[in-house]
């Protein structure tokens, strides 16, 4: 009765709803513990893991795809492309696992599984974190250095590349300040639907590398049928999924100043 | 583009490359290659009753956790079980998974998506369900979906299926919003065209150029978020061998028995890349404008 399973979906639905206005996300089923308070301890892993990843996937996808635009249609340009490719191609656990068997396995520095809070100093909680973003940065890379690539072929047969190169311009001060600022509209897109994928990604990878996030609570949460816990989860999501969406079209206007709204 | 889409027809009717035209290899050497790597494992896994050296389910606790060796090629899991058998056992069904998917999603998603393009009030309630479900992170969704009916092959496929038909409404979707400000639909209209006419005539062909690129993709992922739900124990049930179970209960023993992961990982790996590669080169192929954008 407490639950309220006795009436029919739609008041369900309304109950539910009226509550989160007062921010009361229900009570797990499981646990008996308030969905918000187990959602406010498992949130620091998750988004520890969610900001470095990004740094990852973005420090390695964006210079492939910048290098293998400038190099476009020579071994380097297939050669980086298709190490991408299957890089996406992999299931998240597969990296994983891969990544554990060849440096946390045979090399003592890593940390073969498990979380270490911000609280306990950041080398400690650095070192835990290098492998799972590792992990999940080169499943979603492929994604986003294969825009860069293409956003850099586009502008770089642009006529004011030409003129810069006539200039004299080095390749660093041509692809960075010039092709590159003007190409970072379809990247950042394309970096924002990256985070939204991850959010599936940390789900997987937070279950292989032993991670107590809110991909795992969620996991277990649905494997026990507890229908509170994974409401709450899925309202999470879908609302970071929104913001995020939000802050790109916003960037837009940073990065582009003919963008108006 | 009329050219290439001939080559794609051949492939397609002939096999996956019976005697490829002059020229293909040079022309379109991804799909090429992807197509064989891909035809090879087909083969492997149709012909895995000849090919297995043991029963897949065999128990043989005796040789629990051998490393490969010449009587077990891929080593034993923790029942002493064929991990070579299982695996190419195992391929069936993960691939079954990924073709019943990738067509399923792709016949549900044009339909839904030719509606929406052409109706306007269809479409604003159809784009909505489809934002909602897109909104929640795929393999989350599936698990979900997982939770709620009992698992088995088929409720897999249904439960990917869901999560992946968004995917390819908004991409029919997109490509009909265009054609139908074409002057040749308008003109289809002016003469009198009913509407069901000008959908299935005009515009339905026009769509399926992307749409035969998008599936290829969603087959790729479909087998990858199978050997997911598997792992995490809400996918196909453990009495069935998919690549994703293999792996799944050869978990707890990696540190031991590590091939019992890799071995079945790195075929879905090899697997899903040949059809990405197919994807990528059809993509090409068809459309040569995307494909340099891309």
């Amino acid at each position: 009765m407490k639950l309220g399973l006795d009436r029919p979906l739609y008041q369900q639905f309304a109950v539910w709803l009226g509550s989160l206005l007062s921010g009361d996300l229900g009570v797990s089923i499981f646990s008996n513990q308030p969905v918000t308070r187990l959602l406010a301890q498992r949130m620091e892993p998750t988004i520890s893991l969610t900001i470095t990843t990004t740094i990852v996937m973005v420090l390695l996808a964006v210079p492939i795809g910048v290098i293998a635009a400038w190099r476009a249609d020579t071994w380097i340009d297939h050669a980086v492309m298709t190490l991408a490719v299957l890089g996406f191609s992999l299931p998240i656990f597969v990296v994983a696992y891969l990544l554990i068997y060849g440096l946390a396995m045979t090399w003592d520095f890593f940390p073969v599984q498990g979380y270490a809070p911000l609280g306990d100093g950041i080398g400690a909680w650095a070192k835990h974190l290098v492998l799972p973003s590792l992990t999940l940065g080169l499943s979603f890379m492929a994604l986003i250095a294969r825009i860069t690539r293409a956003s850099m072929l586009e502008v770089l047969s642009q006529d004011f590349i030409r003129t810069a190169r006539s200039k004299g311009l080095g390749p660093r001060q041509l692809l960075i300040d010039h092709a590159l600022a003007n190409a970072a509209v379809p990247i950042v897109t394309i970096i924002g639907v990256g985070v939204a994928l991850l959010l599936g990604g940390v789900v997987v990878t937070e279950s292989v590398f032993a991670i107590p996030g809110i991909g795992r609570l969620v996991v277990d949460a649905i494997l026990t049928r507890d229908y509170p816990v994974i409401q709450g989860v899925l309202l999470i999501f879908s609302g970071v999924y929104v913001v995020l969406n939000l802050i790109i079209d916003l960037l837009y206007v940073v990065l582009d100043p003919r963008i108006r709204y | 583009m009329t050219d290439a889409l001939q080559h794609v027809r051949l492939a397609g009717e002939a096999g996956v490359l019976a005697p490829p035209p002059r020229g293909v290899l040079r022309r379109y050497p991804m799909v090429v290659l992807g197509g064989l790597l891909f035809a090879v494992v087909l083969l492997v896994t149709l012909a895995a009753p000849w090919l297995a050296s043991h029963d897949p389910q065999e128990i043989d606790p005796i040789a629990r956790l051998r490393p490969p060796s010449a009587e077990h090629l891929l080593g034993t899991d923790a029942l002493g079980r064929d991990v070579w058998s299982r695996t190419i056992y195992g391929g069936r069904i993960s691939l079954l998974v990924g073709l019943l998917v990738g067509l399923l999603a792709s016949a549900i998603g044009l339909a839904i998506g030719l509606i929406s393009g052409y109706s306007r009030v269809a479409d604003a309630i159809v784009m909505r369900v489809m934002d909602g479900l897109m909104s929640i992170p795929a393999i989350l969704l599936a698990i979900a979906l997982m939770s709620v009916i009992r698992a088995s092959i088929l409720t897999v496929i249904i439960a990917i299926t869901v999560v992946e038909i968004p995917r390819v409404v908004r991409l029919v979707r997109s490509v009909v919003l265009t054609l139908r400000e074409q002057a040749y639909v308008e003109a289809a209209v002016i003469a009198g065209t009913r509407p069901a006419r000008i959908v299935f005539k005009h515009i339905l062909p026009n769509t399926l150029a992307p749409l035969i690129v998008q599936t290829t993709y969603i087959c790729a992922a479909a087998m990858l978020v199978e050997s997911i739900l598997s792992f995490l124990g809400a996918g196909t049930p453990p009495e069935v061998p998919s690549w994703g179970n293999i792996m799944a209960e050869g978990r707890t023993f990696f540190q031991i028995a590590p091939w019992l992961i890799l071995s079945p990982g790195l075929l879905l790996g090899a697997t899903v890349l040949a059809i990405n590669l197919v994807g990528d080169g059809l993509r090409g192929a068809l459309d040569p404008r995307i494909a340099r954008r891309m």
